[in-house]
C-alpha cells in the first residue's frame, strides 16, 4: 500500500509493501497523490493540466515527474505486489511458547493510580510471593514448551519483583544452568519501580539480565501524581536517584549488558508528554526511553480516548523534532515507539507476526496459573493451565517424554482461541500501511477496550500509524546531513 | 529525478527459506521491525 503524507517540513511517500520511502516537493507530491487516487495508474493529461494551472508549471515539467514515477514503479518500489501469505508462512510448524513473563510476585510498594495489575495483586485483594519451586516449573515448562527454537525470553515481572529478590537471584542461576542443557539461550528482562534497587541488585542485573526496564513517569508532578507510595506519599525523589544511579551503572565498562529503558506512561493529564521525555533526557541522563499511552476503561479520569489523538499526533511531532535535534547535537536518544529499522529489519513473516500472545508467550502467576500474556492475568475465562503439571509430561531429566507434548497441559479450548487470531487478518489490517510495523495490535488492549478479541482498537491502530510516519520522518531528516 | 528524492531503497525481504523461522523476539507495545535476523 502507498502512503503519501506532510509532516512537519516534509512531503513523503512511503510504499509498505517494499519498504521504500520518498522525498517530494510539493509539485511531485501532488501528483504521487493522484497516483495514489488511480491505484498507480498514470494520470491522464486531463489532470496534469489542472495541476500545472494550479502549480503555475509547465506541462512538460509534470510529464517529467510523471516519467519518474513510471520508472519507480516498474522496478516495483512504489506501488509494489502485496505480499499473498498463509498460515505456514509464518507458523511452518505448530506455534511453541518461547517467551514468558514471570510474576516474580503479586505485591508492590507503590500505589499507582493507573495500574492494571491492580497496584500488585490483580484485583483479588490478596497479595502473594512466587516461590522458588513454581518458579522452576515455570522455566522448565518454557523449555518444553519452546521445542526447537533456540532463543526464549524470560521478564521477571509483578508487581514489584524487587520484592522478592532471593527468587530472582534463584531462578537466574536456574537459568543460567538448565538454558545450556536443553541447548536453549535463555534471555532475561526485569522490569521494576527502581524503589529498591541497590549496589548490590544493580550489580547482579547488570551481569545477568539483557533488559532492563525502569519505571519513572518524567517530571516530578506527573509522577507522585500517578504514582504514589503506600499512603500517598511522593516517590519522585528516591526513585528518579536510584534509576540515575542505575543508568550510569549500566552504561558502564563494568556491565555485561547495555540495553535498558526508562519508561513512563503517559495518561489525559499529561498529554504534553513530550516534556517528560525532555525532563527524562535531561534531567536523569536517560539515552533509552519509552514513554507509553495508559490503557484504561474510558470512565476512568485519567483514560485516553479518540479526542486525545489529535494533540497526541502534535506531541509526537515534537517529540520526533527534538530527537532529530538531539541526534545532530550528538546525543542520540532512543525512543521505544519510534525504533524502526528503515533500513533493514527482519523477513516480511516475522514483521506479519505480533507478540504471539496465548501462542508464542504467556504469563504465569505466583500461584503458577498460565494465562495467555499479563494483561489477561485474572480473566478466569482465559486460564490455560497450571505449571505444576508440567512433571506429568517430563521425565527425570526435564525432557518431554515420548509422546507428550507441553500443550498436553494447557486448556484446549483457550489455546485454539487465540491460534485461530495468529493472523493479521482484519479486514482494516489488510488495507493498513502500517501492517509491516505493528503486528496486528494488542489484543488485550482490544479485549478491554472493546470487550472483544476481535474488534478495532481504534486508538491503538491510530497511534501506530502516527508513530510510523515519525520514525519515516526521523529517516528523512536524518538523510539531510 | 529533481522532484523526487529516494530516501530508502525496498527493504521488505522475503526469506529464501519461504517462511519465518521463529527465532525472533516476540515484539509488544522487539518493536516488531526494529531487529535484523
Amino acid at each position: 500500500m502507498v502512503h503519501a503524507f506532510f509532516m512537519i517540513d516534509r512531503h513523503i511517500v512511503y510504499d509498505s509493501d517494499s519498504g521504500a520511502f520518498f522525498e517530494l516537493d510539493e509539485i511531485s507530491y501532488d501528483v504521487i497523490r493522484l497516483y495514489i487516487d488511480a491505484d498507480g495508474m498514470r494520470p491522464s493529461p486531463e489532470l496534469l493540466s489542472v495541476l500545472s494551472e494550479s502549480h503555475q508549471t509547465t506541462l512538460s515539467e509534470l510529464v517529467e515527474i510523471c516519467n519518474d514515477f513510471d520508472s519507480i514503479i516498474a522496478e516495483g518500489t512504489l506501488f509494489a505486489e502485496p505480499l499473498e501469505y498463509e498460515y505456514h508462512h509464518l507458523y511452518p510448524d505448530q506455534p511453541r511458547i518461547k517467551a514468558m513473563c514471570l510474576h516474580i510476585c503479586h505485591d508492590c510498594n507503590l500505589r499507582c493510580t493507573y495500574c492494571f495489575a491492580g497496584t500488585g495483586d490483580y484485583g483479588t485483594g490478596q497479595r502473594s510471593m512466587l516461590s522458588v519451586e513454581t518458579g522452576k516449573a515455570a522455566i522448565d515448562f518454557l523449555i518444553a514448551a519452546s521445542g526447537n527454537r533456540k532463543h526464549l525470553d524470560i521478564d521477571f515481572f509483578g508487581g514489584e519483583p524487587l520484592m522478592n529478590w532471593p527468587v530472582v537471584v534463584e531462578l537466574t542461576h536456574y537459568c543460567n544452568e538448565q538454558g545450556p542443557k536443553h541447548g536453549k539461550d535463555i534471555r532475561l528482562t526485569i522490569t521494576t519501580n527502581a524503589l529498591l534497587l541497590d549496589e548490590e541488585k544493580t550489580a547482579f542485573i547488570n551481569k545477568h539480565m539483557k533488559n532492563c526496564v525502569l519505571s519513572i513517569d518524567g517530571r516530578p508532578e506527573v509522577h507522585n501524581r500517578m504514582r504514589p507510595g503506600i499512603g500517598g506519599k511522593p516517590s519522585y525523589e528516591p526513585i528518579s536517584k536510584r534509576i540515575r544511579a542505575f543508568t550510569s551503572a549500566r552504561q558502564s565498562e563494568e556491565s555485561s549488558f547495555y540495553e535498558h529503558y526508562v519508561r513512563a506512561t503517559f495518561t489525559r493529564h499529561n498529554l504534553d508528554f513530550s516534556e517528560d521525555v525532555k525532563h527524562m533526557a535531561e534531567v536523569l541522563e536517560a539515552s533509552q526511553i519509552s514513554v507509553e499511552p495508559v490503557v484504561a476503561p474510558d470512565d476512568c479520569d485519567y483514560s485516553i480516548n479518540e479526542s486525545h489523538l489529535p494533540k497526541i499526533f502534535d506531541e509526537y511531532e515534537k517529540l520526533a523534532r527534538y530527537l532529530h535535534e538531539r541526534r545532530v547535537a550528538g546525543e542520540p536518544v532512543n525512543f521505544f515507539h519510534f525504533n524502526m529499522d528503515m533500513s533493514n529489519g527482519p523477513c516480511v513473516y516475522k514483521r506479519l507476526k505480533g507478540c504471539g500472545v496465548g501462542a508464542e508467550y504467556c504469563a504465569v502467576t505466583p500461584e503458577g496459573d498460565i494465562y495467555p500474556c499479563h494483561q489477561f492475568v485474572g480473566e478466569a475465562k482465559y486460564l490455560m493451565g497450571n505449571v505444576s503439571s508440567v512433571y506429568s509430561i517430563l521425565d527425570e531429566n526435564k525432557r518431554l517424554i515420548e509422546g507428550k507434548e507441553a500443550t498436553d497441559i494447557l486448556d484446549k479450548n483457550t489455546l485454539q482461541i487465540f491460534y485461530d487470531r495468529l493472523m493479521p487478518n482484519r479486514e482494516s489490517c489488510k488495507t493498513c500501511f502500517a501492517r509491516y510495523h505493528c503486528g496486528g495490535g494488542c489484543a488485550a488492549n482490544r479485549y478491554f477496550s472493546t470487550g472483544s478479541l476481535d474488534e478495532e482498537y481504534k486508538v491503538g491502530c491510530e497511534l501506530a500509524k502516527k508513530r510510523l510516519e515519525c520514525s519515516i520522518w526521523l529517516s528523512a531528516a536524518s538523510s539531510d546531513s | 529525478m529533481k522532484h523526487i528524492k529516494q530516501i530508502q531503497k525496498a527493504t521488505v525481504k522475503v526469506p529464501e527459506r519461504g517462511h519465518a523461522c521463529g527465532e525472533c523476539q516476540t515484539s509488544c507495545q522487539c518493536t516488531v521491525a526494529n531487529q535484523s535476523c
